[in-house]
């Protein structure tokens, strides 16, 4: 699927602009990266995959950042790093965000897949593969369960 | 094992004699704290589809600051749910229209050192210059720790930031943070506890170590540290524990500065990190002047404004948010607020205001805009366009007095 580059320190008040935190996520998703990327919203495929470079989503604790970027379809994002905070707030969305040291050799454009069997991000563009660190043990089964909602919905029939 | 302050305060938490950094733990949290924003209109449905109830309403604190003074349908309907919502959950802790989350927490006495804390906005590193462990998290996770009591960490490394000497006058926390923020980067703090410690920071009181915990946030610390003293004592009127790092406690990295050499601080449009020494930037002509936000608007910061603009007038559009009610009524009791309007001062509102960009009052197309505030990226504050310059309240101040960046030290002599 298609990589859209953004840079480096890429903040939350670009990916989603305060002015629309009053609004639901399906209006705050139309504007998401508008700033930056005045056509993203209406150009982004459900499938494609966000790259940036160092300390991605710096700034609010606003989930709707990664939520504007899950709702629009966006599959996972690549970053040579994440802001922390923006970091736990994607994975607790269930949206992989996949710190990769290689992030910066992929274009804007190029088409990737994602092997999270063996942590490699596939540029089909180029024929490279780079690998991502593993999302860490203990939030595995969060991100398979799709979230910390869906996982506490299931911690808690389990304890019913 | 010699300990860190942070490792202390999360051993305590997770229930360990010790811990190391990177191990990953779970914590009982004391208190969690929410704002109108990402709290209860967030995870009152969340909580709802779980069926779930709040795990201990006296430890939970909502305060409304973003959406006050409401300003369209959006805004009251955001502030009714957190009304109705608090009354449902049978929260105690609720403090409507007094003032933005970060200084209202401490000044009613819901933070101590010792204690392990969250709260759903970036700059809740603020509690840590109380000697607690406080850190911002969003509402998802929120909505986690209302149902368990509990929530991961992965134990950070601490990085020391230690300032010896003296500020000079008309130097400030703002311009430390500028300063740290300018050389290490938005992501200089790596997620792990920031600890400030040095003759410079003691000497601080506690609303300026506020603004040294707060800003950790934009150097991209989990939290900010301060150790408790006499100042945290006199300012909670409570006897308190001491909190501290042990000498030899093993650090990520330890940088010494000398506080006495430090220029005042402005930072460029669109980032914390544009920062360099105020004289860069005296070719800079703002016509707004902001005095506003939890970083930047707080009896302490309103007094250092109000020691420049003392019989001197704006030449600017000057703007005060006072940061809350209580500080406002001190400033209005001890003459700061009178200082202000004298100098041609508007008052807007108590709560986030320009600062978040949420609604109500924004910046237009192209005004260029100096700011006590945390954070200038682009758009932020208003139009895409609009340009902020961040810098200290003495900075601001004798910026809308010179009608162009100017050093505060000038008007001070």
């Amino acid at each position: 699927m298609r990589a859209w580059v953004l840079g480096d320190n890429v903040d939350t008040d670009v990916i989603t602009p305060g002015k629309y935190m009053k609004l639901g996520i399906e209006e705050i998703a139309k504007h998401c990266l508008e700033p930056l990327l005045p056509e993203f919203s209406k150009q982004v495929k459900p499938g494609d995959i966000v790259v940036a470079g160092r300390n991605f989503g710096a700034g609010s604790s606003r989930e709707q950042a990664p939520g504007a970027l899950k709702h629009l379809g966006v599959a996972a994002l690549v970053a040579e790093s994440f802001a922390g905070l923006f970091y736990r707030n994607a994975l607790n969305l269930g949206l992989p965000a996949l710190v990769c040291a290689d992030a910066r050799r992929i274009r804007d454009g190029d088409r990737l897949s994602l092997d999270f069997e063996k942590a490699l991000v596939v540029n089909e563009s180029t024929g490279q593969a780079h690998s991502f660190e593993p999302i860490p043990p203990h939030l595995l089964e969060m991100v398979r369960d799709g979230g910390l909602i869906p996982h506490l919905e299931k911690r808690l029939a389990r304890t019913a | 094992m010699a300990q860190t302050l942070a490792q202390k305060l999360v051993a305590r938490a997770a229930g360990c004699s010790a811990v190391a950094p990177g191990e990953i733990v779970t914590c009982k949290v004391d208190l969690a704290m929410m704002h109108d924003s990402g709290g209860p209109r967030r995870v009152k449905p969340m909580l709802e589809r779980l069926g779930a109830k709040v795990w201990d309403p006296s430890k939970v604190v909502v305060i409304t600051d973003h959406y006050v003074p409401t300003f369209d349908d959006d805004s009251r309907k955001i502030i009714r749910i957190a009304r109705d919502w608090v009354r449902e959950a049978g929260i105690e802790n609720f403090y409507d229209e007094q003032g933005i989350c970060h200084v209202v927490l401490p000044e009613r006495g819901h933070l101590r050192p010792g204690m392990f804390a969250v709260g759903g906005d970036s700059h809740s590193p603020t509690g840590g210059a109380f000697a607690a462990y406080m850190f911002g998290i969003g509402a998802t996770e929120m909505l986690g720790v209302l149902v368990t009591g509990e929530i991961w960490l992965k134990v950070p490394h601490t990085i020391a930031m230690e300032f010896s000497g003296k500020l000079s006058s008309g130097v400030s926390a703002k311009d430390i943070m500028l300063f740290l923020i300018g050389r290490f980067g938005l992501d200089g703090g790596q997620y792990q506890a920031v600890e400030y410690r040095g003759a410079a920071i003691r000497a601080l009181p506690m609303q300026e170590r506020m603004t040294l915990c707060n800003m950790t946030a934009e150097l991209g610390g989990q939290t900010g540290l301060i150790a408790s003293d006499s100042v945290t004592e006199d300012f909670l009127k409570n006897k308190i524990q001491t909190w501290d790092s042990d000498p030899g406690a093993s650090l990520m990295a330890h940088h010494h500065f000398d506080a006495s050499a430090l220029a005042p601080q402005v930072a460029a449009p669109h980032s914390p990190a544009n920062s360099k020494a105020v004289h860069e930037f005296k070719h800079v002509k703002p016509s707004v002047a902001y005095i506003g936000a939890c970083t930047g608007a707080k009896l302490e910061d309103l007094r250092m404004a109000a020691r420049v603009l003392r019989n001197r007038k704006s030449r600017v559009k000057l703007m005060v948010a006072p940061a809350s009610l209580r500080d406002q009524k001190e400033a209005e009791k001890d003459g700061t607020l009178k200082v202000l309007q004298d100098a041609g001062a508007e008052f807007l509102g108590l709560g986030c205001g320009i600062c978040a960009g949420y609604g109500g009052k924004v910046l237009g197309e192209n005004v260029v805009a100096i700011s006590t505030t945390a954070r200038n990226f682009k758009g932020r504050m208003g139009a895409a366009s609009s340009q902020v310059y961040l810098a200290s309240p003495y900075t601001v101040a004798a910026t809308a007095v010179a009608g162009q960046v100017c050093d505060p030290r000038e008007m001070l002599q």
